[in-house]
């Protein structure tokens, strides 16, 4: 079991140099450090020193891989890879071009990210596991037909659409919950509540579908009819039987995603003014701030590797045979 | 006139006339054929295609391009206007060029915005062409179909190209990694592992930013800025496929290593057909079937992803027409007073319309390909 998940452990850690390069090589080799101080100063009209400027106040002005003008170690380390990419492994992200802190302002505002982001995926699973299993118990009728054409339509619509559209409904029709916005403590339940319900009802015609063939999938098999033999109810074959065994591929889809629920949700965060990481990136996006980008990738990539981490962990509590392998 | 053609419209040709070739094909060998009789033979996936095939055919229209010619001087050699028109513009002229000033409301007579008038007071201006507009007019007074309609190009080519740019790696790197095996195996799947670990809007939106980098230092490259609009594009189809492949190359992979053992496959080996023989003749039509299912169930996802990117700022040129830029423009509409509601109404029906079709037309063929499906 230890050495499984050290085996795991060790795996990771080329994965995680290689996104490292990945997004070095986007964000340095791609396009000069030059042409990124063009971009943001203005195409046209930019002088030489303004561009050295930019540069030195990001500590862009070094060489990309090796130093040759610096003494003994700092041939190395006074580089733009050391710089930017080796130190976001001791989780140095440097400045954001306001001047702030990027790990400290992560660390502050994964909080709010989470605020939203957790409520909306236990509530997400809870309500989806339920809907397909209400629809795998009356299968075959006319019941199941009706709710996989609701799910079908229900993921055809833009998420943009369940967003907008329930902003206006409740907020601006109903007046019952602000538009947007954030508070700290118990306040901020009336700025989550409507923000929770739209993630949650996004999610759901996708999920149930999903859930609902991997249902359909374990009722076929052999356990199943001999449960039915033994005679027991199909109320208990779904809930011990289908549901346990049915845990495995569940665990796939959902472990993997803990981890990430830190990095929030993009759309919605912009959309309900929730000071998270979501919206921390979009704004970073739209400033075209660099460094704030090139964090999130590293952050992102290492939840979401711990994620894999964690599901791999999860199969061998679930699923003893895996251990043994 | 002058026809343009772009990369975007030779790459829609281009499958376009895979999709003819495949039927085609289909038509002449037996196991195909009843598979596409399965799918002709639901209600619904036949209702599907035929809003599909609607769709397409404005896409296709949309997708023929030129320049038209300036008027001639005499003794000059003819000139050509800057400006890329697409034969569904020539087919919508009325549309496109019966602008009002500002907003008004789906058939109005009169504008949206009260103005001071002449005589005196203020009062709603009758609009310069009444009862024409039948979703209505945006901000600056374009008509709303003609949006939406042009909308249609860009969000097929997002959903299909997409998958088409990064199909050759995919099914490449696929079935090697499964056939060969060993150390090839290893870095293959190094290689996407690594990639699927970066989260894919992060991933989109940092690729983008380079992107958008070049192109604008790069001025030169571009003789038009529908070109340049149209490079953008082709890039986010690239992007979208770097971050989307992985998962259809290990699913190639998977295949590759059951088909790898079958008795067929073992057969010819004994025989002395050499791995790439084997890998094209045996191998690849037998992973035909999942390649297809990808590329149909990947098609809506991608059209909803595009206007969700498109939101964010990092989708297609702010210039091009699509789903996306026109809801990000009309956003706040609904918080106005009285709210303008036709933009977003627009263009969220005529995009649930195609991904509810992509979507009921996916589950079709799905049902008819997947052996596993039951």
């Amino acid at each position: 079991m230890l050495a499984y998940i050290v085996r795991r452990l060790l795996y990771a850690i080329p994965i995680l140099i290689g996104v490292n390069l990945i997004t070095f090589a986007l964000f340095f080799v791609v396009n000069s450090p030059d042409d990124m101080a063009r971009m943001q100063l203005g195409v046209k009209r930019v002088t030489p020193e303004a561009i050295e400027k930019w540069k030195v106040e990001r500590g862009y002005d070094l060489p990309l891989f090796w130093n040759g003008a610096a003494a003994g170690l700092g041939k190395a380390t006074q580089t733009i890879f050391y710089g930017k990419s080796v130190r976001m492994f001791a989780f140095d992200f440097g400045r954001a071009d306001d001047g702030r802190d990027i790990g400290r302002e992560i660390v502050t505002r994964m909080g709010p990210s989470l605020a939203v982001a957790v409520p909306v995926f236990v509530l997400g699973l809870f309500a989806t596991v339920s809907f397909a299993l209400l629809l795998v118990y009356f299968r075959a009728s006319y019941l199941d037909t009706a709710g996989v054409v609701l799910c079908v339509a229900m993921m055809s619509i833009s998420g943009l659409f369940y967003i907008i559209g329930g902003q206006w409904l409740v907020s601006k029709v109903w007046h019952l919950v602000p538009i947007s916005g954030y508070a700290e403590g118990l306040t901020s339940a009336r700025f989550l509540i409507l923000p929770v319900i739209i993630g949650v009802v996004g999610g759901i015609g996708s999920s149930t579908r999903w859930y609902r063939t991997i249902f359909l999938e374990e009722i076929g098999k052999d356990y199943v009819r001999t449960a039915r033999a033994k005679g027991l109810s199909e109320r208990l074959v779904l809930f011990r039987h289908v549901l346990k065994n049915a845990m495995i591929p569940i665990l796939t889809g959902v472990v993997v995603v803990i981890p990430t629920l830190f990095m929030g949700s993009l759309l919605i965060e912009s959309f309900f003014g929730i000071p998270g990481l979501g919206s921390y990136t979009i704004d970073a996006i739209n400033a075209q701030d660099f460094a704030v980008v090139r964090s999130m990738v590293f952050i992102g990539s290492l939840l979401y590797i711990v994620g894999l981490l964690l599901t791999d962990i999860s199969y061998t509590l679930v699923d003893p045979r895996i251990r043994f392998q | 006139m002058m026809p343009v053609i772009l990369w975007s419209d030779a790459l829609f040709f281009l499958l376009i006339a895979v999709t003819l070739g495949g039927a085609g094909w289909a038509r002449r060998h037996e196991h195909l054929r009843a598979s596409w009789a399965m799918v002709w033979a639901s209600r619904r996936a036949r209702a599907a295609a035929a809003v599909l095939a609607v769709f397409f055919a404005i896409g296709f229209v949309d997708s023929l391009h030129y320049r038209p010619q300036l008027p001639v001087e005499a003794g000059k050699p003819p000139a050509y206007s800057v400006e890329v028109l697409s034969a569904l513009d020539a087919l919508l002229t009325p549309l496109r060029t019966h602008t009002e000033k500002t907003y008004s409301a789906p058939l109005a007579t009169h504008s949206f915005a009260k103005e001071t008038q002449e005589a005196g007071g203020r009062d709603f201006p009758p609009l310069k062409y009444p009862g024409t507009h039948l979703f209505g007019t945006d901000k600056v007074g374009q008509d709303v179909l003609y949006l939406t309609l042009k909308s249609i190009r860009t969000g097929l080519l997002i959903g299909t190209l997409t998958t088409l740019i990064m199909l050759p790696a995919a099914v490449l790197l696929g079935i090697v990694a499964g056939y060969v095996g060993g150390w090839v195996d290893d870095v293959i799947q190094y290689l996407y592992t690594t990639l699927n670990s970066i989260p894919g809007v992060l991933l989109i939106a940092a690729a983008v930013l380079m992107m958008q980098v070049v192109i604008d230092t790069h001025p030169d490259w571009f003789a038009t800025a529908a070109e340049r609009a149209d490079a953008r594009l082709l890039a986010l189809c690239a992007i979208l496929g770097i971050t989307s492949w992985t998962g259809l190359c290990r699913l190639l992979r998977g295949e590759t290593l059951k088909l790898r053992e079958m008795e067929y496959v073992q057969a010819a080996r004994a025989f002395g057909v050499g791995p790439l023989a084997i890998m094209l003749r045996h191998i690849l039509p037998n992973l035909m079937h999942i390649v297809l299912i990808a590329l149909v169930m990947d098609f809506s996802g991608l059209v909803l992803a595009e206007a969700v990117l498109s939101y964010v700022g990092i989708g297609v040129d702010p210039n091009t027409i699509s789903f996306g830029t026109m809801i990000n423009a009309a956003r706040l509409e609904l918080a106005r007073e009285p709210m303008v509601w036709w933009s977003l109404a627009a263009a969220f029906v005529f995009m649930f319309a195609l991904v509810l079709a992509a979507n009921l037309f996916a589950d079709a063929v799905r049902d008819a390909f997947d052996p596993r499906a039951a």
